[in-house]
């Protein structure tokens, strides 16, 4: 026998049931699936573009606002201005037509490497309850941008600020067939707190994550 | 060597016990702060024990379905019975990809396994990515907490270590250690051919894995190298993405006092057409080694267990002495279950007595697992097959002959309480006591006054 057929067997024995799985098993488990139930949610206030700002912050995530798309160089120009840090990043492609040149910016639309400073990517949607980033990845939207830099600057659209990670889900669900490869979450730059349980960031991903909230 | 033991030397050491002392301080306040934010915590607690129910009473059904969905994303999925089996998976599928260096997050089943003795004997070379499991790499450590694994050590602990493994001049501080380790780590992570990750959970709806980080590494790992493989027990299955969001909203609180962690992933299956970065294979190893064995019995709450870390960080025994007392993978009060039911309650004897079943782990478990119960419950079948020391057997069976002879009994304790306030000094305490003393050589003991509860009771209900 197999060893996946042993160690389900030995479940199936041990709990006192018959070795072939029932029908009505199977159709339980189904019926979950598709009914997918949410879990009890903690209140958070009604305002959750205010909610999300709140907590985005206190993980250390900075934030800035841009009226229009048009808008973003402009906005990333003065935060590098601003943290001393190179005019220089890769971005999705989706940001690939602005005109990154007139802010003095070098920015392309390629797969990132170790050694590329700034990302710029834009968001799924965003999570007020916990002021985190919902990230999907695609050919278009490569996870390894908001990764390997040490600066990571988002466009979130403030439409795209939902309540909690259900409503994340329940986006998904109704904006693609299946999951991407990756949903990543991020929370603020990387960090650790491994050495004297001393919370230091910028561990191996970002250390600065930097919002632009899209109206 | 036994728990007794290894915790008289952990209690003499002056850096550990200094280091001990922060973990109350940071994880123990950290999660009481971060449980407060949630008005309805009890509610969710409920819920996050019944989800863990619900996966557990039709295991087999719910991995079944895991594995169908995995399967239909590209995700090849194995059954290792044993820690033997893990190793020789992970070891076929670097020989079929040609797979030179691993890399790896924190993972406490290949802990279990030993994976990276196994690996490295088959010539591979294997890089620790978390923080402090990189330390422990170095140092030729194992973790001593589930969460914290280099809780032990103190920085100028590192510095000395890292001074000396990179051949660089003594960096002290923190943040400069911290930078430190991602220089030398980053070319690992842009050279590596396989990744090796755990996963917090699977989830069956999905076939996903998950993982929760704060440093960026679990990302890296499940990302880059074009090989991932990720190692778990069978009892982390979870229903949906639902259930899994629910039991996301207690992880991160009880495990470092954090409301969420920087990185929740979820990964379902290798790259896709057109991505640009993504594993091109992607393997998960489902694995039983004993954990079928809590399945069924009056153990089965054990697997529920999230490995948050919380049950340690307030054991006050673990607050004393640390992860390594433990002598295998799992400290704590979930080790002290895990490790006898993984290995032989013969190979752990005093690790079920390791705990003073205050309860605090109990009510600190965000799954609600009854630990001091289960505890107890491992005591009884350590008596029943024989396993306790011959002269604590010989005393328990004769003070239970002693119990049921309610008259000689009372002779007994009424001799018994004279002689003792016989043997007290001027404060009524006795300094040291024959046979306790484990009990006087650090404290004294208070002395009774000199009759027995039944005969004062008979006198006063008389007067
Ligand atoms: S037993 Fe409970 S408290 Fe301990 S690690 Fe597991 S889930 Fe956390």
């Amino acid at each position: 026998m197999s060893a996946r057929a042993n160690i389900l067997a030995r479940i199936r024995t041990a709990q006192g049931r018959a070795i072939t799985v029932r029908t009505e098993e199977r159709d339980a488990v189904a019926q979950y699936i598709a009914a997918h139930p949410q879990g009890p949610r903690p209140q958070v206030d009604a305002d959750i573009e205010a909610r999300f700002r709140d907590r985005a912050l206190s993980l250390a995530t900075t934030m800035d606002e841009v009226k229009t798309v048009a808008d973003i160089p402009a906005a990333v120009a003065r935060y590098l201005r601003e943290q001393n840090l190179a005019p220089a990043a890769v971005c999705w492609p989706e940001f690939a037509g602005l005109d990154w040149a007139a802010q003095g910016l070098k920015v392309e639309a390629r797969a990132v490497r170790g050694d590329d400073l700034v990302g710029i990517t834009g968001a799924f949607c965003a999570i007020a309850e916990t002021g985190t980033l919902m990230m999907c990845s695609g050919p278009d939207t490569p996870p390894a941008t908001s990764l390997l830099p040490e600066t990571h600057i988002a466009v979130v659209a403030r439409r795209r600020i939902v309540t909690g990670m259900e409503d994340g889900w329940t986006l998904l669900r109704r904006e693609r067939d299946a999951l991407p490869r990756a949903v990543n979450f991020i929370s603020g730059p990387s960090r650790t707190a491994d050495i004297e349980q001393t919370v230091t960031l910028g561990a191996h991903g970002p250390y600065r994550v930097h919002l632009l909230l899209l109206s | 060597m036994h728990f007794k033991a290894r915790a008289g030397a952990k209690l003499a050491d002056v850096r550990l016990q200094s280091a001990l002392k922060k973990l109350q301080g940071n994880f123990v306040k950290g999660r009481a702060d971060r449980v407060a934010e949630l008005d309805n915590f009890p509610d969710i607690r409920d819920a996050a024990a019944a989800i863990r129910d619900r996966a557990l009473a039709n295991l087999d059904v719910w991995l079944d379905t895991f594995e169908q969905n995995a399967t239909a994303r590209g995700t090849v999925v194995h059954w290792a019975e044993t820690h033997d089996d893990v190793n020789r998976i992970v070891r076929e599928i670097a020989a079929q990809h040609g797979v030179r260096k691993v890399i790896k997050s924190k993972s406490m089943v290949t802990e279990e396994c030993a994976l990276n003795d196994a690996l490295e004997s088959a010539g591979l070379e294997v890089v620790e990515t978390d923080l402090g499991e990189y330390i422990l790499q170095l140092a030729k450590e194992p973790p001593s907490h589930i969460v914290a694994p280099v809780v032990h050590k103190t920085r100028d602990e590192v510095s000395d270590l890292f001074a000396e493994k990179h051949h660089a001049p003594r960096l002290t501080d923190i943040p400069a250690l911290c930078r430190e380790a991602r220089e030398k780590l980053r070319p690992h992570f842009l050279s590596a051919d396989m990744g090796v990750s755990g996963a917090n959970f699977i989830i069956a709806e999905t076939g996903s894995t998950l993982i929760v980080t704060n440093e960026g590494n679990g990302r890296m790992v499940t990302t880059l190298p074009k090989v991932h493989v990720a190692i778990t027990g069978i009892e982390k299955v979870v229903p949906t993405l639902e259930d899994v969001t629910t039991l996301l909203r207690l992880l991160p609180r009880h495990g470092t006092g954090q409301s969420i962690t920087n990185y929740i992933s979820v990964t379902t299956g290798p790259r896709r057409a057109g991505d640009l970065d993504g594993p091109e294979h992607f393997h998960v190893i489902l694995v039983d080694a004993g954990r079928t064995k809590l399945i069924g019995g009056d153990l089965q709450e054990m697997l529920r267990c999230i490995r948050c870390g919380a049950c340690m960080n307030h054991c006050p025994v673990y607050q004393s002495v640390g992860g390594h007392a433990y002598g295998w993978v799992y400290p704590g009060p979930m080790g002290a279950i895990l490790t006898p039911t993984y290995i032989g309650l013969e190979n752990a004897r005093d690790l079920p007595n390791a705990a003073t079943l205050c309860g605090q782990c109990s009510v600190a478990c965000p799954v609600k697992i009854p630990l001091p119960d289960l505890l107890r419950k491992l005591r009884e079948r350590q008596f029943e097959q024989g396993l306790k020391p011959w002269h604590e057997v010989a005393a328990l069976r004769a003070w239970g002959w002693l119990a049921r002879h309610p008259s000689l009994y009372g002779v007994m304790m009424r001799i018994q309480a004279r002689a003792l306030k016989a043997m007290a000094n001027r404060e009524g305490m006795i300094r040291s006591l024959p046979f306790g003393g484990g009990w006087t050589d650090r404290r004294d003991f208070p002395a009774p006054e000199g009759r027995t509860f039944r005969e004062l009771y008979k006198a006063r209900s008389k007067a």
